[in-house]
């Protein structure tokens, strides 16, 4: 609860700079706009305007300031448009409308999840695989490491053109992407963990005579939580931006990718905005219900979760 | 009919000699160790290749890896000139700020716990803006050469960089930095000395962290607007006119340089954290 002032100082400070960025963003484009409204300007050419920076602008023509607060189609539109057009669209349409970002939202959510779900499943299978198995060590987890190191996000657009073509459409595509971006960070964190139990623990184990199986219920998976949770959390956020980056190409017309594409290419920055920031809500809120859960349960479990 | 046997054949010759080298006498020697992950590196290129020809799959779905390779060979001025103005004019440029600008807000911010409890979370957040939104933004407010894509990269790379150093700033115990009062050493001696050294594993690992991320955010920020070079560039119009295999090299240009930079900040981080118990 302590965090709050200072969070609050950070943000205020964050939205000072972007309100007074606002003017000298929109200055050119709000002052071409006036001289088509024939306001006065100074000076009264588009071309004469270039030479001045937007603050040289906005300081000989005062009276457009207010002006670059409310532009319809601002280059850095202010703080409170934005939150306009979030609530507008969150609260002020039904949920089932194309206009409101929830249904657009939950068109993300969904294959995230979904996605998320089979690739931490099978991140955590191959994870116990490496683990027991000396061959699948040595042969696939160095490609595992390097495969993390490959910006395979850029590739999801493809990706999702070429499942098209074959057949496959609908939720599948983009959860395989948001599947596949969370299972190499669970196979990492989960090897490191099941790993985790030292010589001492597994030798005491011996000598209660466990059986492989008995000392991966009672030590190693339970030793493995904190690098599991730690996992998942990067696992989400990445299953949301890849399905997000997946939606890019031309067949979705629902979901946050579409919408800041469409905001972007038909000159509704407005909207372009107000999905950006649902998404990082979205992803945070995602992120902060893992914290929770990691909480509690390595709580029940006796760990101190940090 | 043949292929898909010599598929079959190739993928168990492949195990049984892994498993044969894993399970041998000198599975702890590192040259079989370095072999073990190539065996099966090839076995699956020998496999994709056969299953291509078994099937005839269409080449603009999934090319062979030899017409990759044909691509690589004949394209390499082409890929050369992208893989310049992506990777080091757009990724670079702006690992390099994003890393600077956070290495500065890390000290700032560590000199004041209230800084760090506000800005930590706030930063959080603000990674969690997808690149997909922030990337249009920057293209159309720097242009469409690499400035905007070192700016969309610097914003990518800066959280997880400002993260780990405020991590890595805290990471001396206090009878360490009491030993340094003793010395009557002031905010920067202890700084420079003592705390700055302790925290290069933890700077490290973020600036391992960021080297995917700059690939990714130079490569995707291509896709909304570019000069007519550059590997996102080439990425999308070669898939428009479903060339496949130049696609496929692209990729495969973008893995070495990934995997090459990785690479190349884990030799740095050797020389620099030689005293760290992980690197002994």
């Amino acid at each position: 609860m302590k965090s709050v002032l200072p969070i609050l100082t950070v943000i205020a400070a964050i939205l000072l700079f972007w309100v007074v960025s606002v003017v000298p963003m929109n200055m050119h484009l709000v002052a071409d706009q006036a001289q088509r409204d024939a306001l006065v300007v100074t000076p009264d050419t588009p071309a004469a305007r270039q030479d001045y920076s937007g603050t040289g602008l906005a300081l000989r023509n005062p009276h457009l300031i207010p002006l670059t607060y409310t532009f319809v189609r601002p280059r850095l539109p202010s703080p409170h448009q934005v939150a306009g057009e979030m609530y507008k669209t969150i609260f002020g349409q039904k949920i089932t409308s194309k206009r409101s970002l929830v249904f657009h939202g939950w068109v993300t959510l969904a294959p995230t999840l979904l996605g998320f779900l089979i690739g931490t499943t099978l991140g955590i299978l191959l994870a116990v695989g490496i683990v027991y198995s000396r061959v699948m060590d040595l042969s696939v987890m160095p490609w595992a490491i390097v495969s993390q190191t490959i910006p395979i996000l850029a590739l999801a657009p493809m990706v999702i053109v070429v499942l098209g073509s074959m057949g496959v459409q609908g939720l599948i595509p983009k959860s395989i992407i948001a599947a596949y971006l969370s299972f190499f960070p669970v196979v990492v964190g989960m090897v490191k963990g099941l790993r985790g139990p030292d010589s001492m623990q597994l030798d005491l184990l011996r000598t209660y005579s466990a059986s492989k199986s008995q000392g991966f219920w009672a030590l190693r998976l339970p030793a493995s939580a904190p690098y599991l949770f730690a996992s998942l959390k990067i696992g989400i956020s990445a299953s949301l931006v890849g399905t997000i980056v997946a939606e890019l190409p031309t067949g979705a017309r629902a979901g946050f990718g579409a919408r800041m594409l469409v905001g972007d290419q038909y000159g509704q920055p407005l909207v372009s905005w107000a999905a950006l920031f649902a998404a990082a809500i979205t992803a945070a809120a995602l992120v902060g219900a893992f914290s929770v859960i990691e909480r509690i349960t390595l709580k029940r479990m006796g760990m101190n979760a940090s | 009919m043949m292929a898909i046997f010599g598929a079959l054949v190739v993928w168990g010759a492949g195990w049984y000699l892994n498993i044969r080298l894993a399970n041998g006498s000198h599975s702890n020697n590192p040259f079989v160790k370095a072999l073990i992950p190539a065996i099966f590196g090839i076995t699956l290129i020998l496999v994709w290749e056969l299953l291509v020809w078994a099937f005839d799959i269409n080449p603009v779905i999934l090319p062979a890896p030899s017409s990759i390779g044909a691509r690589l060979m004949v394209e390499g001025p082409r890929l050369w000139a992208d893989f310049q103005q992506t990777i080091i004019k757009g990724a670079m440029t702006g690992y390099i700020l994003g890393g600077l600008a956070a290495f500065g807000v890390a000290i700032l911010a560590d000199r004041s716990d209230f800084l760090t409890r506000g800005i930590l979370p706030v930063g959080g957040f603000m990674a969690a803006l997808p690149i997909v939104g922030t990337a249009p933004i920057f293209v159309k407010w720097l242009g469409s050469d690499w400035e905007s894509k070192a700016a969309v990269v610097a914003v990518m790379v800066f959280f997880p960089i400002l993260v780990n150093t405020v991590a890595g700033l805290k990471d001396t115990s206090a009878m360490q930095r009491d030993l340094m009062r003793t010395y009557g050493a002031g905010y920067w001696p202890t700084l420079f000395k003592l705390r700055l050294p302790a925290a290069m594993p933890f700077i490290f690992n973020g600036l391992k962290i960021a080297t995917t991320l700059a690939l990714i955010g130079a490569i995707v920020a291509e896709f909304f607007g570019s000069p007519t070079v550059g590997m996102g560039f080439r990425i999308s119009t070669s898939f428009g006119q479903l060339a496949l295999d130049m696609v496929w090299a692209e990729i495969v240009v973008a893995a070495l340089a990934g995997s090459g930079f990785y690479g190349a900040m884990t030799l740095i981080e050797k020389r620099v954290t030689f005293w760290h118990p992980s690197q002994r």
